[in-house]
């Protein structure tokens, strides 16, 4: 089966993004496909990788890089709600005229189309929110 | 391209999150990309289909013109959960738009009718 997941919440603060990531790993395992994961609301501060937890501390915004990686998966970060909360590429930190960049590796910052998108081909578009 | 029955399920309070607005940019998108939109308000969503907010004190922009605006994009579907108005002691008639109230059973049903359910 063909799924797309959307994570809504930030890392530490609530479940969403643990839970989103165990079912990520979860339906992989099952050989099942994962046409796109979608971070919307707060749930774009997964893909900050200036994230530093304590040591002894799982490392959400890694462990979804190196997922995506292993995984080749496409990591979408909706361009509205990353700019509302300073999530930014070197694109938009051109277009904004901003000095830095934090943009995760295996992230891509695109628009809400793609989430559009991913509920009509997926058979299932999961929900990870508050 | 395909079409698909979106339900956008709105279940917070305006302004005190930001989830009501940014389901409503979801709708709009939703409604370019010509997918079968419909929207459902439980719980405290019903409030932001409200008449007469005023948000000049809290520097936010106000739901209700964006509601009234909602038929330009094709989006005509506004289910609300009459159990919903009734605890929080509204009617239809307190409501910014025209639209159905429904029970929560039939709005149940309507939602197994869908592809995909974005709650927020």
């Amino acid at each position: 089966m063909k799924f797309s997941i959307l994570v809504s919440e930030g890392p530490y603060t609530h479940q969403s993004s643990d839970t989103a990531y165990q079912f990520a790993k979860a339906v992989l395992a099952k050989g099942h496909e994962i046409f796109r994961i979608f971070f919307y609301h707060d749930g774009v501060n997964n893909a900050t990788r200036l994230t530093t937890p304590p040591q002894d501390d799982r490392n959400i915004v890694n462990r979804w890089s190196k997922l995506a990686e292993e995984n080749n998966l496409d990591l979408v970060v909706c361009v509205a709600a990353a700019q509302r909360r300073g999530i930014v590429d070197e694109g938009e930190m051109k277009r904004n005229g901003k000095d830095a960049t934090n943009l995760a590796p295996g992230f891509r910052i695109s628009g809400l189309g793609q989430l559009i998108e991913a509920g009509i081909q997926s058979d299932r578009l999961v929900v990870f929110g508050d | 391209m395909t079409t698909k029955k979106f339900m956008m399920v709105n279940r917070k309070a305006p302004y005190g999150t930001i989830y009501a607005w940014e389901a409503l940019e979801v709708v709009l998108i939703a409604a370019a990309f010509e997918q079968d939109v419909s929207l459902a308000f439980l719980d405290d969503g019903v409030f932001q289909l409200k008449k007469g907010h005023n948000t000049k004190g809290i520097e936010l922009k106000a739901f209700e013109k964006t509601w009234g605006a909602l038929e330009d994009y094709d989006v005509t579907k506004l289910y609300v959960d009459g159990d919903s108005l009734k605890e929080r002691g509204l009617t239809a008639d307190d409501l910014a738009v025209p639209v159905e109230v429904l029970s929560r059973a039939d709005i149940g049903k309507l939602m197994e009718e869908q592809d995909v359910l974005l709650s927020f």
